[in-house]
């Protein structure tokens, strides 16, 4: 892995009351943007919904060490939990997204316990077998899941009996901002934590924790079910904004996309999902809209420059150049 | 908490593949024991405390800890045991500061790992154990270097203090002096001397000084086997030890008393 | 009785092409250790070579297969000594991310340069027809992929088993330091293998066009295959990816003729449970 942690100073030294107001000030602005760009709630509220799914994929791949290629899986299972259950009349935003939440939990605690004794390729294989085998059952189950057709009839019920889905998508904005502001500061202080330490412990050194007494397999089915549970309520707040499911929400083309954001990004780091994700749906709506074989072609060309020049994605190129300023001033 | 524990071996064998490494080895480290285990290069050290650990399994024979079979305990478990143990290769997790890497076993040893909700180091008591044990083994003014970044021979003391942040009642340290200059490989004796009387430290190092100035015992292994157990002043003048070591000057025995 | 053996004919065809496209996997990743998932680049460009001579060239199928596995097979001499050797030592993320860039940029070229449809191959007239033996009536095209990919792999393993190119391989897969060392240029050998590996991957590609079929989605359309092949063979082997082709080929075929609604659903679920059970693979190397 190439990530480099934060500096240890900032994380011992709790960040003052005013640091922490500050820290609050983009949330407002964003929150705010309704009122200047206006008709940009649907496109922002898919940004969100995308950047809280990089966020549980962070928690893997950049905290705990843990390549997947089958994270839509999770997501999947979320949104489908939710889509079908609306279908059956339970139709309340929260209930929902919290059964998803439930399921896909379930669905990683099953997986991840017996994926992640294996490592190297088997584990990668393996988190992609899973994804397919999912998604082709998912497209088999015409009955339950509508199929390449995807599910229809989704709708939801006004949050908190208030608040109304209408058709600019304002409430759709704000519901997903405040999500991912509760998922944000839930992994904030999840990475600050004893057991976020050790999740980067096994990244670092897997032999090292276990000759420390830390009971690996466990802390990485725990790491893998927090994820699994967070990719399934993006996935619930993916079926209750756009109203529908489809198959392509639990694709391999998913998969490889929101770890691609990610690394564009850069994992490890918290912030990467939010650099990374809108970075990359920027790009894709102006490139693919010409023809998709631009969109690949640019694509292809940032990863393998990214991954041969400058690792860390942008925000490792932001840290770097930071770094070379300070050392000019000094 | 800080309990007593013996740990022994009973007729332990291992090899790799076919080539034998480790034969009918019976062995026995108390409470409060100070021994060094020695031996030529390859004979068998480094895995026999893979043995001890649970790292490595036998292929037959058996590791007991107050009497009580724990062939079949995995390594973590037995770490948790108390066993605790440095790496010949040092292995540590090289992006994460000192204090960081320290944290991660203080956090292990205390249970308080698998906290999900309360910021590390808001954990006081134990972060003030962390700063205590990076003081004590002398890398304060490094406290938040990446490991990576440090010299060698203050990897190896960043390895010694990772161990003793698990308390561990046997403490098995796996030449942790290599690495470290001759001038300064005292530190190791200064840091075992602070542990409590009733810790088991078994070393292993092929500097004879060092040694014979830290065992009580002495357990000479060649090629796999126990060749000879007892104290040093007997280890030194007995003539099947002097001619293993004979002609290495670098690892020359003492003149006997 | 016989379309049981026709399916069984088509399943052994379809198996012999996933193993000649994934040996070569294999043995890389086995070897250097990189996870490659670019690797369906190479067999989806040897198709197109081979495609494209005979549709627009009038290339007879013989030459053109050959002038494809060349071609492709110096385009991996080339790309593993210009990109791939530096990334060994990389974490298996960056390995990942590398190849999928690959994958795309090769997805981009070829919609640009050949369109997004597919390319369907315009078989030569000898391999129209159907042949009977014994009362069997037989595609003449699969007949002639099975025999040729029999000839192929019989020539590769006496070239892995008994000559000097095929032991040092083998040297270098069991210990890479240790082969260095007792004088193995493991740099050339890396090289020379990886060519190796794309060629026959170009080959499986230009052969199979007519079972996997020839467009721009291909290498992310099938990747998942041949890393299962690969996975479920074992790593730097190459015995035991022949017994998983025939497998995968075996129990897909079975599925999709016997089970068409469950579709992929027992290959997944067979893959994943192969590999916890032999998380290195079905044939235990020691
Ligand atoms: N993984 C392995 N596979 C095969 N043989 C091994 C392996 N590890 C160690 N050996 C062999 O086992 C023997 C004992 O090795 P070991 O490392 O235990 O010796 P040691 O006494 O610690 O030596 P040193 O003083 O050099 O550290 C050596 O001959 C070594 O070559
Ligand atoms: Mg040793």
């Amino acid at each position: 892995m190439t990530t480099i942690p934060a500096p240890p100073v900032a994380v011992i030294a709790a960040p003052s009351g005013l640091a922490r107001l500050l820290q609050l000030v983009p949330w407002f602005v964003v929150a705010g943007l309704p009122l200047v760009l206006p008709g940009y709630e649907p496109l922002a509220m898919q940004v969100f919904v995308m950047i809280l799914f990089a966020l549980s994929l962070d928690l893997l791949v950049g905290y705990a060490g843990i390549v997947t290629l089958g994270h839509a899986g999770l997501f999947g299972m979320g949104a489908y939990t939710a889509g079908i259950l609306s279908v059956h009349g339970v139709t309340d935003p929260i209930v929902t997204a919290l059964a998803a939440m439930v399921v896909a939990a379930l669905t990683g605690l099953v997986f991840g316990a017996a994926m992640l004794r294996t490592k190297g390729l088997t584990l990668l294989m393996l988190t992609m077998a899973a994804a397919f085998l999912l998604y082709e059952i998912a497209n088999k189950a015409t009955g339950l899941t509508g199929g390449e057709d995807g599910l229809q009839g989704v709708s939801f019920t006004p949050v908190l009996g208030l608040f109304a889905f209408d058709f600019r998508g304002k409430t759709a904005f704000f519901y997903s901002l405040v999500a991912l502001f509760l998922v944000f500061t839930f992994v904030r202080i999840l990475i600050n934590s004893p057991f976020g330490w050790s999740l980067r412990g096994i990244r670092e050194n897997d032999a090292r924790m276990v000759a420390i007494g830390c009971p690996i397999l466990q802390r990485r089915v725990v790491a893998y079910v927090i994820s699994a549970a967070l990719a399934g309520l993006a996935g619930a707040l993916q079926a209750q904004t756009t109203q529908f499911v489809a198959l392509h929400s639990l694709s391999f083309e998913l998969s490889g996309n929101i770890l691609i954001m990610l690394i564009l990004g850069g994992s490890g780091r918290l912030y990467g999902a939010f650099v990374g994700v809108p970075a990359f749906m920027f790009a894709q709506d102006l490139l693919a809209k010409q023809d998709p074989a631009n969109w690949f072609l640019g694509q292809g060309i940032i990863l393998i420059a990214m991954v041969m020049l400058a690792p860390g994605g942008m925000l490792g190129i932001a840290e770097r150049a930071m770094a070379a300023i300070k050392r000019r001033l000094s | 908490m800080t309990g007593t524990a013996t740990l022994e071996t009973q007729s332990l064998n291992m090899s790799f593949g076919s080539v034998p490494i480790i034969n009918d080895v019976t062995f026995t480290l108390r409470p409060g024991e100070r021994r060094a285990l020695i031996g030529p290069n390859g004979a068998g050290k480094t895995t026999f405390v893979n043995l001890l650990t649970g790292r490595l399994h036998p292929s037959s024979g058996s590791v007991l800890l107050n009497g009580h079979d724990i062939t079949e305990v995995g390594e973590a478990r037995r770490i948790r045991m108390g066993i605790g143990r440095t790496f010949q290769i040092t292995s540590l997790f090289p992006k994460l500061t000192v204090r960081e890497n320290v944290f991660l076993a203080v956090a292990e040893c205390e249970g308080i790992a698998s906290r999900l909700f309360r910021s590390a180091f808001h954990h006081g008591a134990q972060v003030a154990r962390v700063d205590e044990l990076v003081h004590r083994v002398g890398l304060g003014d490094v406290a938040n270097t990446q490991a990576q970044f440090l010299p060698y021979g203050r990897q190896r003391l960043l390895e010694i203090a990772i161990a003793l942040a698990l308390r561990p009642k046997i403490l098995l340290l796996d030449e942790p002096a290599a690495g470290i200059p001759t001038a300064e490989s005292h530190v190791i004796l200064d840091i075992i001397a602070t542990l409590p009387k009733e810790i088991a430290v078994l070393l292993i190092d092929h500097d004879m000084d060092l040694v014979f100035r830290f065992a009580q015992q002495i357990s000479v292994l060649v090629q796999g086997s126990i060749l000879v157990e007892g104290a040093p002043r007997d280890i030194a003048a007995d003539p099947r030890v002097r001619e293993v070591y004979l002609g290495d000057s670098k690892h020359g025995l003492p003149a006997a008393a | 009785m016989t379309t049981i053996i026709t399916i069984l004919f088509f399943a052994v065809a379809y198996g012999m092409i996933l193993y000649l496209i994934s040996v070569g996997l294999s043995v890389t990743m086995g070897l250097m250790g990189f996870v490659n998932l670019a690797h369906g680049v190479f067999a989806m460009l040897g198709g197109y070579v081979t495609v494209m001579m005979m549709n627009r060239l009038g290339v007879p199928f013989l030459p053109a297969l050959a002038i494809g596995c060349v071609l492709v097979a110096m385009l991996g001499f080339v790309l593993e000594r210009t990109l791939y050797r530096h990334l060994y030592g990389r974490s298996e993320l960056d390995q990942v991310l590398f190849s999928i860039g690959l994958v795309l940029v090769s997805v981009a070229i070829v919609r640009i340069v050949w369109g997004p449809l597919a390319q369907p191959m315009q078989l030569p007239e000898y391999l129209k027809g159907q042949v009977s033996i014994a009362g069997i009536t037989l595609p003449a095209y699969r007949l002639a992929l099975v025999g040729f990919g029999t000839a192929v792999i019989a020539g590769l393993w006496f070239m892995f088993d008994r000559t000097l190119f095929g032991a040092r391989i083998r040297a270098a897969v069991d210990n890479r330091a240790m082969a260095q060392s007792i004088g193995i240029n493991t740099s050339r050998l890396f090289s020379l293998a990886f060519g190796l590996g794309t060629g026959l991957a170009a080959l499986g590609g230009g052969l199979g066009a007519d079972v996997l079929a020839i467009a721009p989605a291909y290498p992310l359309q099938y990747i998942v295959y041949f890393l299962i092949v690969v996975a479920v063979g074992g790593l730097g082997d190459i015995k035991g990816p022949f017994v998983a082709a025939l497998v995968i080929g075996l129990a897909d075929t079975l599925c999709r003729y016997f089970l068409p609604e469950a579709g992929s659903i027992f290959i997944f679920a067979f893959v994943f449970l192969v590999l916890l059970w032999r998380p290195n693979g079905i044939i235990e190397r020691r």
